[in-house]
């Protein structure tokens, strides 16, 4: 074995995975190009964007600003792992960002319903002040955060307006 | 860009860690919850040839409470504080800064040692730990010593830290049940870098501040006291006319960087319009 590669063990989105990866690799570029989970995008690379954010043990962090080796043995989630999470509030977020126009170029996307996939979950009432600052980690080029607020909003109502059996 | 080419060790228990720190000392970082570090090396700015990492260490994952203090265990993540009902209560100070550590993503991955230990001049923590007269423990495979809050911090990124030294712990002393605690900051946006900020604990009575303790971030290439602002704060009663005073006598007491985006006044000013405001909430919450 490579002196600067490693074996790691770990579950994505449900499946176990093993592989052998360089040391430097990060989480982000592993899931891309190793797996082929490419929903977690890659912007700054230095942990201002958000674009690259993915669970890991079921908490949001920066693929970016984790090593693939320091997720050996964790369980970890991507975008495309997440809908069915929560009685389908992945899905209700989904649905509520495309008809609310929350979204442009879809590059921000994966990590703002991450984001605000967590805050509901901790939060199911957030104020519009509360998914600012829970979604102030995530940046958006496009629409601007407005509808992305709205969309969060409108699921938190609807949720809480119409509980699911 | 990607980090560059480096090793990769995670020792089983703090002795090893220790052990390969000795052996391999300057050349190897440690890493624990990455946040500082990875940047760095995904910008080149870092390029260890060994990394440690320390992340699963039980033995730093400690919150204690002591004879008159809390013990911090270095690998606490900055979730895990904000989630402690004892730092809620004891140490109210570090309760609100986290608030102001990045973003959620971040504080849960980011740990208070490493974050002391990056020594970043606009770091929460290391306002809060000065203010609060913290105390470090540094352990190497030579021993263990405890650092000051005071002496610990020594420029953009420098500390005591030798290079085959980590920092383990932070002992903080509990104050009293009237002490105040209030840490603010300005920052372009939640949870970027603050342009200014402080911490600052004291007691009241009789109208007048005692035990005034009151760090500054981002204002100078570490996280610094104010003794002449604290000083006058001691020196009488608290109203508008001292608070004026102080405002002014903090401005020289900063001593920022020069920076084309943001200039020494102006961050000189933020300090000063943090301090007005602190210091007008303390008298409007100022009981009788």
């Amino acid at each position: 074995m490579n002196a600067k590669s490693r074996r790691i063990a770990l579950t994505v989105n449900g499946e176990a995975v093993a592989r052998e990866v360089p040391v430097r690799l990060n989480l982000v570029d592993f899931l891309r190009h190793d797996l082929g989970f490419t929903g977690s995008h890659v912007g700054c690379e230095q942990g201002a964007c958000g674009a690259c954010t993915v669970l890991l043990d079921d908490q949001t962090v920066r693929g970016c600003l984790v090593l693939a080796v320091q997720a050996d043995g964790c369980a970890v989630q991507t975008i495309e792992g997440t809908s069915n999470n929560d009685n389908g509030l992945m899905a209700d977020l989904q649905e509520m960002f495309l008809s609310l126009n929350a979204l442009q170029c879809g590059f921000c996307t994966p990590g703002m319903l991450l984001s605000a996939q967590e805050l509901l979950r901790a939060n199911p009432r957030p104020s519009r002040e509360e998914i600012r600052d829970y979604l102030s980690g995530n940046f958006c080029r496009c629409t601007g955060y407005q509808a992305i607020v709205d969309a969060v909003a409108a699921v938190a109502r609807a949720r809480h307006e119409e509980p699911r059996p | 860009m990607k980090a560059p080419d480096f090793d990769y060790r995670r020792p089983a228990d703090l002795p090893a860690a220790l052990t390969l720190l000795a052996r391999h000392g300057a050349e190897a970082s440690i890493i624990a919850g990455g946040q500082s570090l990875l940047p760095l090396l995904n910008f080149r700015l870092a390029a260890p040839q060994l990394l440690i990492d320390i992340g699963r260490l039980g033995e730093l994952k400690q919150l204690t409470e002591g004879d008159g203090h809390i013990e911090i265990g270095g690998l606490l993540r900055h979730c895990d504080l904000a989630a402690s009902p004892l730092i809620a209560q004891a140490l109210p100070l570090l309760h609100q800064a986290i608030g102001h550590i990045a973003h959620p993503a971040v504080r849960h991955r980011g740990t208070i040692g490493g974050s002391l230990a990056m020594a970043d001049p606009a770091g929460e923590l290391a306002a809060c730990c000065l203010a609060l007269d913290g105390q470090f423990s540094l352990l190497s495979a030579r021993g263990q010593r405890w650092v000051a809050a005071g002496d610990f911090f020594q420029g953009i990124y420098e500390t005591a830290l030798a290079p085959d030294e980590i920092l383990t712990a932070v002992r903080l002393p509990r104050g009293g049940p009237g002490r105040i605690s209030i840490f603010d900051e300005v920052a372009r946006r939640r949870g970027d870098f603050a342009m200014a900020g402080l911490a600052l604990v004291a007691e009241a009575y009789s109208g007048t501040l005692h035990g005034v303790r009151l760090a500054l971030l981002g204002v100078a290439d570490r996280t610094i006291l104010a003794p002449s602002t604290m000083a006058l704060l001691e020196a009488g009663p608290l109203d508008q006319a001292r608070i004026e005073q102080a405002v002014e006598l903090i401005a020289g007491e900063a001593d920022p960087p020069e920076d084309p985006a943001y200039p020494p006044a102006y961050r000189r000013h933020l300090v000063g319009v943090l301090l007005r405001r602190t210091l007008r909430r303390i008298l409007a919450e100022a009981p009788g």
